[in-house]
């Protein structure tokens, strides 16, 4: 079988602080994700969620547990400092404020930072800084200044940034939270462009169930573990149990339920909103063609 | 708040500006040396004419060179009275009770004048005024690099440098914003005496401060993650190549320094020690 981009087996993680009490984290997490995957990972918080993400880059290490990321073995204890660079050279992390990402006073240098870490030459870096800034459609924004730009805007430079150090995994940590809904929906949108059109493996940490609807598979993480893993129709399905776990169901999912309990018969789990005002329509039409007969 | 203008970079295309920055941080000490040889009528004059052709070459409108000079104004009356009437020659122009105004007094407070001006205008319209901070930054980078080698941190200041100019606009956008809040549960920072009004500023501050270390925090994660590991072995994306006209223009300054010096040794009236 095909090795598995990221491998988790039986993850733990406390947060231990001086003074305060340890917050067991993570609990046994264990999961895979295979190379392109577009996977949103959902849960309330708390549910460990972030720390996973965080684990994966090396930001954290985890108590126990054995953690595999591109062919490397993060837990081993021969890892070097060279090795945790060139993971994160693999796997680059998009945090949730993007004013705090940013280092650079014009946008485009700010996404040459990673490539000029690296060390790739000029040339190289000037054609990657103009391939990823036109990838998040902030090519006419090159020489702005971040702080005059929107959230949206500031969290597509810092996606760019990433993008630049041309990476094969992107993980998104809560990326869209600070963000308003035109700016959101920006931001998802490069998501997906990026996981269809460069086959880039996309791991986008949320709260926001309308996002975790557009990726190819949910996971919900509860308590430290896994506690839903398969594609988004399929999880929603359950949605008793997500409520239970402190979490909402997207809008049109309730809304089939709801009809549902009224007597209406309705097909599959839709996922947007688009899909969902067709089944209704759909299931609205028979329902009246069996009346008139 | 999002207009704050960093520095007092004015953004226009003129011959001055489009000089590397590096170049332009070298003929500004030059041309503090320059302000600094002169010694006569001759060579001061020359130095005023210089200024004024600096000023249009630069495309800097006067009334912004003039604000530059508002802050020394203090230090500049002081330097005149100062020569004005210290200054002592042969030449006595002016005597009541113990004060006494030499020819060589007004001479020499005159100069003293002009050498500040030019100096400060001299300096902001090399640097600041036709230069953006962050290319000041990598210039001053690239010109004390070899304080590399007597282990002197340069890549990590100009890191700073580049961070703090970033995070400026930021944290004052937030003061604003602790301060609204903190106006808006009743904290009153225009009245009161000089006490009161200081303790009303911590409420800002702490907040302000917090805020800055968390920023920090995450800003060095996301650097981390970005592959940031100090200045070694690090590339850039544009490498600034010296062209014609910056030699051009050094060659000009050293030759205006030459020319001073000449107008120096025509001893026409007085010539400052």
């Amino acid at each position: 079988m095909k090795e598995a981009f990221i491998r988790a087996k039986d993850l733990y993680y406390t947060y231990k602080e001086e003074g305060q009490e340890p917050v067991s984290v993570l609990r046994g997490l264990s999961l895979e994700i295979q190379k392109g995957e577009y996977v949103a990972i959902l849960g309330h918080n708390g549910s460990g969620k972030s720390t996973f993400a965080k684990l994966l880059n090396m930001i954290l290490e985890p108590d126990s547990g054995e953690l595999w990321v591109a062919g490397r073995e993060l837990t081993s204890p021969e890892l070097t400092e060279d090795d945790v660079y060139a993971l994160r050279r693999e796997v680059g992390m998009v945090f949730q404020n993007p004013d705090n990402q940013l280092v650079a006073t014009i946008v485009e240098e700010d996404v040459a930072f990673g490539p000029e870490n690296l060390g790739v030459p000029s040339a190289e870096i000037r054609r990657r800084v103009d391939e990823a800034l036109a990838a998040v459609g902030m090519s006419n924004f090159a020489k702005s200044e971040p702080h005059r730009l929107s959230g949206g805007q500031k969290q597509r430079v810092a996606i760019a940034g990433i993008i630049a150090m041309m990476p094969n995994c992107m993980i998104f940590d809560e990326s869209t939270a600070m963000l308003d809904p035109v700016g959101r929906r920006e931001v998802v949108e490069t998501f997906e462009k990026l996981n269809r059109e460069r086959g880039i493996t996309v791991i986008t940490i949320t709260h926001y169930m309308n996002e975790a609807a557009r990726a190819d598979r949910v996971i919900v993480l509860d308590e430290g573990k896994v506690l839903m893993d398969g594609k988004p129709f399929e999880v929603f399905a359950r949605a008793e149990e997500l409520v239970a776990t402190g979490l909402d169901v997207p809008q049109c999912t309730s809304l089939v339920h709801a009809l549902r309990k009224k007597g209406l018969v309705i097909d599959g789990e839709p996922v947007t909103t688009e899909e969902c005002a067709e089944m209704i329509c759909r299931a609205l039409e028979e329902h009246h063609g069996k009346g008139n007969a | 708040m999002s207009s704050i203008a960093l520095g007092q970079y004015y953004p226009v295309s003129s011959p001055v500006h489009r000089l590397d920055a590096r170049m332009k941080v070298i003929l500004a000490i030059l041309y503090i040396v320059c302000t600094f040889l002169c010694k006569n009528v001759l060579s001061f004059a020359a130095l005023a004419f210089s200024a004024l052709v600096l000023i249009l070459l630069a495309r800097i409108p006067l009334r912004v060179i003039l604000r530059a000079i508002r802050p020394i104004l203090f230090i500049m009356c002081f330097t005149a009275v100062l020569n004005l009437f210290f200054v002592k020659g042969e030449n006595l122009l002016f005597a009541w009770w113990k004060l006494q105004i030499y020819v060589e007094g007004l001479y020499s407070a005159a100069f003293m004048l002009l050498r500040i001006v030019v100096l400060i205008m001299g300096t902001s319209l090399f640097l600041t005024y036709t230069t953006t901070p962050i290319a000041l930054t990598d210039a001053l980078e690239s010109l004390l690099a070899p304080l590399r080698l007597i282990r002197v941190p340069v890549h990590e200041f100009a890191m700073m440098m580049t961070i703090a100019l970033r995070f400026i606009p930021l944290l004052s956008e937030e003061t604003g914003k602790i301060m609204n809040a903190q106006k808006a549960r009743g904290v009153d920072f225009a009245h009161g005496g000089l006490i009161k009004r200081a303790k009303a500023l911590i409420p800002i501050l702490i907040p302000l401060f917090v805020s800055a270390f968390r920023r920090a925090e995450e800003l060095a994660t996301a650097m981390e993650c970005r592959c940031y590991r100090g200045g070694s072995g690090r590339t850039k994306m544009t490498v600034p190549h010296l062209h014609f006209r910056d030699f051009a223009a050094l060659l000009l300054v050293i030759g205006f320094g030459a020319g001073i010096l000449y107008l120096n040794r025509l001893g026409i009236g007085y010539t400052m020690p």
